[in-house]
């Protein structure tokens, strides 16, 4: 850590990106805040409303059932990501033209637009033209993801997996670069398993690039739209609306601006919250290295 | 067992590009083939889909708009951007851990919350499907982003730099520009690729702020497939090119990638 001085002058530096960043959050978030407790009639007519959307929203099963569907995909697709991401930072070359031939091919899935994702996953798992659905269906599963609840499920997050690993590869093996090689040899010269070796140097050293990579997916998976939005729909019925596919169809879909409201700020709310306890904990692993 | 270790990145790779290969062969096939045949490459190949991409402007005007509004927000926020990082690596001001904290939950903000006012807002300053409207919308996610990722590569730099420039009578400007901004110029490049990155893949704002005027390739997309029936090659053909700004960009920061992602913490 650097010992930095203070000096107040610093603000002027900042003020630009203050500016930008208030004028794009904070209007927009105060519009929202201003009509989770009114109720709007069209022309600009509003009446006080109070709490009452936040507890309908609150007490609604749909938002329940939502919310229960965000956190079991994120949870699922962390259990997955990090340690497949892992595992393949670790196999990965270290020196050589294997290092930016992984590099460049794993970052492919990283840069393609959201839709065109949600767009190619579809054609790909397509059960009678895809090469998923078509090889799945040929082997004796029966495999459509437009019909059967899990089938999407399994797609949407096999998609998310296709998508996000890559960033939790590229952040361990950077975590993994940086650790110095005679920590390897004086492992090797204590005759250390390879698991030794993993779970008392690399682990260790992985832990600050770790808990930004669980953060970022965790954002990112909670906050997900465009991909199962274009693959699904969010169907088939309701099955893989998440809490954005749900928030944007009562928003736009139904133009119940109240309730849509007061979901958003309950919704960024959680986000918030969980973020706020990985940030503290990775500051806190910051301060200690 | 260490044999063998290569076996899993390879086999990882091979996952990632079967679905791209599987939107590329879909290119170079006509809508009716791909829907009544199944067949691992194209048995009539064509590159109608991508004439007619290429020859429409509706089509190649989507790209256009999106390399557009990706480029401007990626100046506007880097910018921005440099002076900020460089007073939260260097200095203690009133505040400055909550700001730092409050820009970055702009970046966990779900972009549907957002979607609406955001329409409302950019409509009311007559702004509405502009490329500066997107551009400025998008750094809602990448001002804190390159904050963030800036600040990890300039606390990386002694502050003696700083120091020594001043010793031998550089103005703060001067040394700013000379000899700091080269320093981190690796750190600069790592932070236009990201802010490149996640405005060129989101499509939410892109799609809620945009009409016809500024409308992105990927929204070009969705409409097509609705209005039109599903023309699936072409569909294909337009997916398979927004993939190559991607691919071009990776290519030119391969080497600082990995580096960059652990320096800067994205």
């Amino acid at each position: 850590m650097m010992n930095k001085t203070i000096n107040q002058k610093a603000w002027y530096f900042v003020i630009p990106v203050f500016i930008l960043v208030a004028f794009n959050a904070a209007i927009p978030l105060m519009t929202v805040v201003n009509y989770s407790f009114q109720e709007t009639f069209g022309n600009n007519v509003f009446a006080w409303e109070g709490t009452r959307w936040f507890k309908q929203i609150l007490l609604s099963e749909r938002f329940h059932a939502a919310l229960g569907r965000q956190f079991a995909f994120t949870f699922i697709i962390l259990l997955i990501q990090i340690p497949l991401g892992i595992a393949i930072a670790l196999t990965m070359p270290k020196k050589g033209w294997g290092v930016p031939v992984c590099l460049i091919l794993m970052s492919m899935p990283l840069l393609i637009p959201w839709n065109v994702v949600g767009a190619m996953w579809n054609i790909f798992a397509l059960p009678d033209i895809g090469f998923l659905g078509h090889t799945l269906n040929s082997v004796g599963f029966d495999y459509n993801f437009t019909q059967q609840p899990g089938d999407a499920w399994f797609t949407t997050i096999l998609m998310d997996v296709w998508h996000w690993t890559s960033l939790v590869v590229l952040l361990s093996y950077a975590g993994l670069n940086s650790i110095q090689p005679a920590y390897y040899q004086a492992a090797e010269i204590d005759g250390a398993s390879r698991w030794a070796t993993f779970r008392y140097i690399e682990l260790p050293k992985m832990k600050k690039v770790l808990t930004l990579a669980i953060l970022l997916r965790f954002m990112d998976s909670f906050m997900i739209y465009t991909e199962p939005f274009v693959l699904t729909g969010g169907g088939p019925g309701n099955t893989t609306a998440f809490l954005s596919i749900d928030l944007v169809k009562m928003a736009l879909g139904q133009f119940d601006l109240g309730p849509a409201a007061a979901m958003s700020l309950i919704y960024f709310f959680i986000v918030l919250l969980v973020c706020w306890v990985f940030y503290n904990l990775m500051m806190k692993n910051e301060a200690q290295s | 067992m260490k044999k063998y270790k290569w076996l899993v990145p390879t086999l990882y790779i091979i996952f990632l590009m079967l679905p791209i290969y599987w939107l590329i062969n879909m290119s170079f096939k006509t809508t009716t083939e791909i829907i009544n045949t199944y067949s691992l490459w194209p048995q009539k190949f064509t590159t109608e889909n991508y004439v007619k991409i290429f020859t429409d402007s509706t089509w190649y005007m989507g790209y256009v708009n999106s390399i557009a509004y990706t480029v401007f927000n990626t100046i506007i926020s880097v910018a921005a951007a440099l002076p900020a990082a460089y007073a939260f690596s260097r200095y203690k001001f009133l505040g400055d851990k909550h700001l730092f904290f409050w820009l970055l939950t702009n970046r966990m903000a779900p972009p549907a919350v957002f979607a609406l006012p955001f329409f409302q807002f950019y409509s009311s300053v007559n702004l509405f499907d502009t490329h500066i409207a997107v551009a400025l919308s998008h750094c809602l996610f990448n001002i804190p982003l390159a904050v963030w990722i800036l600040e990890g590569f300039m606390s990386a730099v002694p502050k003696e730099l700083d120091e020594t420039a001043y010793v031998d009578g550089y103005s703060f400007g001067r040394f700013f520009f000379k000899i700091f901004v080269p320093t981190i110029a690796a750190g600069i490049g790592i932070t236009m690729f990201f802010c490149f990155m996640f405005s060129w893949v989101e499509l939410l704002l892109a799609k809620t702020l945009t009409a016809t005027e500024a409308k992105p390739i990927a929204a070009t997309m969705t409409r097509t497939a609705s209005t039109s029936g599903y023309e699936l090659g072409l569909l294909a053909a337009a997916g398979t090119l927004t993939i190559i700004p991607g691919a071009i960009v990776i290519y030119f920061v391969k080497n600082y990638i990995a580096k960059g992602f652990a320096m800067g913490r994205v």
